[in-house]
């Protein structure tokens, strides 16, 4: 049976409490906003890219605790790294929380692991996902709000 | 009158419980099959009522009957399974008639569920009076079904949408309701029971204002007609609507009430086989009311499971139900709002069957998962209400709904699942 434990680990909750790069971005040169019907979770990435590269990334909204600290994680991890290695990060971050991780993926993810238990809960995937999709929608300088449906 | 009866249950540990004026339901459970069983390890406890209701074992056989014994189409066959379907579907809409205390049968048209009732007026009695500059009024509390119909037929005839407001209780506001019948507003669409704030409307009042400028109500009672006796002759409204699968009947099958001399003069709604009287290529002259609205073969088991529910409602009493979930709602009221950190969302005096809340740093969605861990079911989002939503400042509220089969134990481990949210937030 799927813990509850799994789901909300210490540090999903911290960053839940406390999301990091919690701001508007005024040098933004992507942006994009996710919604997630469902629940009403809403969430605006903000991306200043460097050529390839992610030279900041910040976001804000409302959403549960689940895709408040899937952003504010994403955001840490992300910041520094190329648009090819942000969608790889992406790919397996997707992979752990639908339960699709093969071994030693989990390694790569670093911090990101402690979304592991979310693929016990087929419900919250979408609350997992919403940050990166947004992400990805910034990245592809995609106009339209994104949704998870 | 309260009297206390033991009963053996639960591992031989005698549990006292109130039997209010006959009520007993624990009896009233056991005609529940589905609340017999373990979701994630614990004891199902089902406070999604709202959202849709468990059906009894007589609505299930009802169903199970008619497709074993006397399934057929109906309203043409010459023969004999042909002609007990189609005594068994119209014998279900003299039940609905008596049950709305509608004063014919005729006046009963079955459609899908609530939603596709209110498509039906705005696309026909509201086409044909709805036109440009005219106004339609409704409420903030309603339902997406209350509101997008009357969206789509504002935006053909360039109408207005005019929108009551309510107070911080989440009460109708009924100066300013009153305010808004205007000389230009053409029909009003007001829910009995809001389905995100439990509150209660006073349709009877709300229709005497509205007649005294001649304007039609049409009611969304789909959170009322499970929750309290329904008499629509009373209430003198045009048109009420309401759906099976939240009376404890089946899904697909909804009922739309209105006054005969409206329903004669409103315009088909779908064309088709059983909705017609003669069909040639130069002209057609439809059926009666009902059946000019029922175009197609319709959902016969439906209806057939529909009365099931009735007879059941009916042998309870739609009373005694009111009474019982109304003790229900209050223990549940006092003991939710006692808990630090819960806000109730939906504080009118006159409530039915709804507790919708929030919790101070936890989100409605992280509530309901680590409720749903412990077994209890309940609804998180919305409500399909965003309006509401919008009007409290919230994007999601968290909302337990109580059923006729529900218990004050079940409320108290709502209340002990609230508090172990509390303790992985805290």
């Amino acid at each position: 049976m799927a813990e509850l434990r799994d789901l909300y680990q210490e540090l999903i909750l911290e960053h839940s409490r406390a999301p990091r790069n919690y701001r508007e971005l005024t040098d933004a040169d992507h942006k994009a906003e996710g919604y997630n019907p469902l629940c009403g979770d809403r969430f605006t990435v903000f991306l200043h890219m460097d050529g390839e590269s992610i030279r900041d990334v910040t976001f804000q909204g409302s959403g549960c605790a689940i895709s408040k600290a899937s952003a504010s994680m994403m955001t840490q991890a992300l910041k520094g790294k190329t648009r090819a290695e942000a969608e790889k990060i992406f790919e397996r971050f997707h992979k752990l929380v639908t339960g699709q991780t093969v071994n030693g993926n989990q390694a790569e993810l670093g911090k990101l692991a402690v979304f592991s238990g979310v693929s016990e809960f087929p419900t919250r995937v979408k609350c997992a996902t919403l940050a990166w999709h947004t992400l990805q929608a910034a990245l592809e300088g995609k106009q339209d709000a994104v949704s998870t449906e | 009158m309260t009297t206390l009866a033991r009963s053996p249950l639960q591992s031989g540990r005698p549990e006292v419980r109130a039997v209010e004026s006959g009520y007993d339901v624990e009896r009233v459970r056991a005609d529940f099959p589905i609340l017999h069983q373990q979701a994630h390890g614990h004891p199902l406890v089902y406070l999604d009522n709202a959202a849709t209701s468990q059906k009894p074992r007589a609505v299930i056989d009802a169903l199970v009957r008619y497709y074993e014994c006397y399934n057929a189409n109906i309203h043409r066959g010459v023969h004999y399974l042909s002609e007990r379907a189609t005594a068994e579907y119209e014998a279900s809409r003299r039940s609905v008639q008596a049950f709305l205390n509608a004063a014919r049968s005729a006046e009963i048209v079955f459609v899908r569920g609530t939603t596709e009732a209110i498509n039906l007026v705005a696309q026909t009695y509201g086409r044909v009076h709805v036109g440009a500059d005219d106004e339609v009024l409704i409420t903030a509390m309603e339902h997406h079904s209350n509101i997008v119909p009357w969206q789509l037929l504002c935006e053909e005839k360039r109408a207005k949408l005019r929108v009551a407001p309510i107070n911080d209780a989440g009460e109708l506001i009924l100066d300013e309701f009153e305010r808004l019948l205007g000389p230009r507003t053409r029909i009003v669409a007001v829910s009995h029971v809001s389905n995100a704030l439990g509150t209660v409307n006073p349709i009877a009042t709300i229709v005497k204002m509205a007649h005294a400028r001649n304007i039609p109500v049409l009611v969304d009672g789909a959170q009322a007609v499970p929750r309290m006796p329904v008499d629509v002759q009373q209430l003198d409204c045009d048109f009420y609507t309401f759906s099976g699968h939240k009376a404890y009947g089946p899904t697909g099958i909804g009922v739309l009430y209105g006054k005969l001399s409206l329903l004669e003069a409103m315009p088909p709604y779908q064309g088709g086989g059983e909705m017609i009287s003669s069909v040639s290529f130069e002209k057609t002259v439809y059926n009666k009311v009902p059946h000019k609205f029922e175009a197609g073969t319709p959902d016969i088991s439906g209806p057939i499971g529909l009365r099931a529910a009735i007879d059941y409602l009916k042998r309870l009493g739609m009373e005694n139900i009111a009474r019982y979930e109304h003790e229900l709602l209050t223990y549940a009221t006092e003991k939710v709002s006692a808990i630090p950190g819960i806000r109730l969302i939906g504080t009118a005096k006159e409530k039915a069957g709804v507790l919708s809340f929030v919790m101070d740093g936890v989100h409605p969605h992280d509530i309901g998962t680590i409720l749903d861990q412990e077994g209890i079911a309940i609804r998180t989002g919305h409500h399909c209400a965003q309006p509401v939503m919008t009007r409290f400042h919230l994007d999601a509220t968290a909302r337990a709904s109580f059923g006729l089969y529900n218990t004050k134990k079940e409320i108290d481990v709502l209340v002990r699942g609230l508090e172990k949210v509390r303790e992985v937030f805290a």
